[in-house]
């Protein structure tokens, strides 16, 4: 049987003060690893969460965002043609779209930040049913009219219900605020395409990419096949979701990799002072060891006690990391889309499954931290060691 | 009967045949024990004495399967401890050696019921067993109000008494003290010597014990002087009533 826990528990409580700083340590490594994650984990459900499993979005072949494709009206109406696509009395649900990249200052620093202007058709919220007008209405086709993602009309000066703006040459009026359900959209501002188009004077009927409501979320392959082997097309189609799932990819690693580094960092220091934690705990009760090796606990069982008295430790700096970070849940926060170029506001996202990694890396800590230790202990010379006073 | 001059008797618990046990501290060897033999019978309490560095402890560790002799044997119950890997002996301390330290060695973070459990934790007894046994124990020593005071809420000799509990609580085949009364006012060391005195007359417990205290050493059966690693002398012979 094992040394009971209880003689852990109680002997990290009587070196409290070497125990807190091995625990804070640990709790600041947590933090900032799971800040890091959290981040990345609300960047990419932000982006993931933009995309619907029963749409499709269709771009040129070959280009890896909206900002590098081009469809032509000709396209538009065989794709929106095409075996697959949802239609109601009103006709297909396919939105043909262009995107164009717009600076406003941020209201919370004064300083222009791009903001992604996509100009759509009328059906766009057909065939995206979790965009949703909040406030306001939604902009009439042909008019200079924006309706305004609820981030972008927070995140922005200028931008609230009834404000005019000017960019592209032309004066917009905000008449709308729609609900994106926290993805990419409520970043963005929504206008008529051929509004858009003309404003920025680039040539009629030219859009760069194209969102189709499919009859269900199977119908993708009926349809990708459709498109892919019209001899009029050269384009390539994904599921929505899985087209902003890529495009969170380069940053969500980005963002992963250095939250890990810097973790990594971190916990080597607290794995030192876990270390030092437990190499004291080991020097002082070196007679107590002696004694219970006397008695007949096997040096496995010194081994397995140690260890546990540095899980504990690290357990409860992985606990309190976690309680640190849980009030970042839900803040948001923005970065540039390197897909896009465009500010893109998220929340973070602090998940069970990432608390779990958080103590997961805690317990990690400790055992790197206590296992030297640990074995020092159940090497010691047991009859030299029952003399230490 | 306590036999030093390595012919074999009937009835022995512990046997020692030729114990050698030397010691390398630089270019110099340090011969700590030289050839000893010894016999001890069951029941019987014996005392170890002699200066410092005579060899006392390290007989008595050698005796406990904690350090292993250079040469010659050691027999325990029909156990040859020469024999035995590390983790057996372990394993066999835990079924037969009681050990009671000068310094008590208590668990400073557990009660004493918790120090006096520790050695049933490695026996297969279930939980309210264990209990019964520590209880047992404590009240043999006088302990049983004390079962949930810590070690610092006890005095010397009562601490000491908490570790004669736990030295007897799996019922050991033999009790080493290494200077049981060595840290103890006279009163209290007075209470430990009748405690284990009883423990021997009334409850037939095998008890080596190594004293500077001639005192402690009138209590036993037999008194062995160790000098340079030789046990030199067998006298002291006291009536076992």
């Amino acid at each position: 049987m094992a040394i009971p826990l209880i003689y852990n528990v109680r002997s990290v409580r009587q070196r409290w003060v070497s125990a807190i700083v091995a625990v804070v340590g640990i709790a600041g490594t947590v933090a900032v690893f799971v800040a890091m994650l959290a981040l990345a984990s609300g960047f990419r459900a932000t982006l993931v969460a933009s995309g619907a499993a029963e749409n499709a979005i269709v771009r040129r072949a070959g280009a890896s965002s909206e900002m590098e494709s081009l469809i032509t009206l000709d396209q538009v109406r065989v794709i929106e043609n095409a075996p697959g696509v949802r239609r109601d009395e009103r006709g297909p649900l396919a939105s043909a779209e262009a995107v164009v990249v717009a600076a406003f200052p941020l209201a919370a620093t004064g300083t222009d930040a791009n903001v992604q202007v996509r100009g759509t058709s009328p059906r766009a919220f057909a065939v995206r049913p979790a965009v949703r007008i909040v406030a306001g209405r939604a902009f009439e086709p042909g008019l200079a009219e924006l309706v305004v993602g609820r981030n972008a009309s927070r995140a922005y000066a200028g931008l609230g219900l009834g404000s005019r703006v000017r960019f592209g040459g032309g004066d917009w009026t905000v008449v709308g605020v729609f609900d994106a359900s926290g993805s990419a959209f409520d970043s963005e501002l929504w206008c008529d395409a051929n509004v858009l188009n003309q404003v920025f004077q680039r040539p009629q009927n030219i859009f760069q990419s194209m969102t189709v409501r499919l009859t269900s979320a199977d119908a993708l392959s009926q349809f990708k096949d459709a498109v892919t082997a019209d001899p009029r097309l050269t384009v390539q189609v994904d599921r929505e979701v899985e087209y902003y799932e890529k495009q969170s990819r380069q940053l969500t690693r980005l963002i992963t990799v250095l939250g890990t580094f810097i973790a990594l960092v971190m916990g080597i220091g607290a794995v030192f002072a876990a270390l030092n934690t437990m190499y004291s705990a080991v020097a002082q009760r070196g007679r107590e060891i002696a004694t219970m090796r006397a008695l007949g606990f096997a040096g496995a069982a010194v081994v397995v006690s140690f260890l546990v008295e540095s899980l504990l430790i690290a357990l409860a700096g992985g606990l309190l990391g976690c309680v640190l970070v849980l009030p970042l849940n839900g803040l948001t926060t923005g970065t540039i889309n390197w897909q896009t170029f465009s500010h893109l506001s998220f929340a973070f996202r602090v998940t069970p499954s990432l608390l779990l990694t958080g103590v997961g890396f805690s317990l990690l800590m400790g055992v790197i931290g206590g296992l030297p230790p640990a074995l020092r202990a159940a090497r010691l010379p047991v009859a030299a060691a029952l003399r230490e006073l | 009967m306590v036999r030093v001059d390595g012919e074999d008797g009937a009835e022995t618990l512990i046997r020692v045949r030729n114990l050698d046990k030397r010691y390398q501290r630089g270019s110099e060897e340090i011969h700590v024990l030289q050839g000893l033999n010894l016999d001890v019978g069951r029941g019987e309490f014996v005392a170890f004495m002699g200066p410092s560095g005579s060899g006392k402890t390290t007989l008595l560790n050698l005796l406990g399967g904690l350090d292993v002799p250079s040469a010659g044997s050691i027999t325990v119950d029909g156990d040859e401890l020469t024999r035995m890997s590390a983790a057996k002996l372990t394993r066999w301390r835990a079924r037969h050696v009681g050990f009671i330290f000068q310094m008590y060695n208590l668990l400073p973070v557990l009660t004493a019921f918790g120090n006096v459990e520790l050695p049933l934790l490695l026996t297969r007894l279930d939980r309210a067993q264990r209990r019964r046994q520590v209880e047992t124990a404590l009240a043999l020593v006088g302990l049983a109000d004390r079962m949930d005071h810590f070690p610092r809420q006890l005095s010397g000799g009562q601490e000491q008494r908490v570790a004669i509990a736990r030295a007897i609580v799996a019922d050991p085949s033999f009790l080493l003290c290494d200077e049981p009364t060595g840290d103890l006012d006279r009163a209290s060391a007075g209470e430990i010597l009748d405690l284990l005195t009883a423990l021997a007359r009334e409850y037939g417990k095998t008890i080596l014990m190594v004293t500077h205290d001639p005192r402690a050493a009138e209590r036993a059966d037999c008194v062995l002087h160790l000098d340079k690693g030789v046990l030199v002398e067998a006298a002291g012979e006291a009536a076992r009533a």
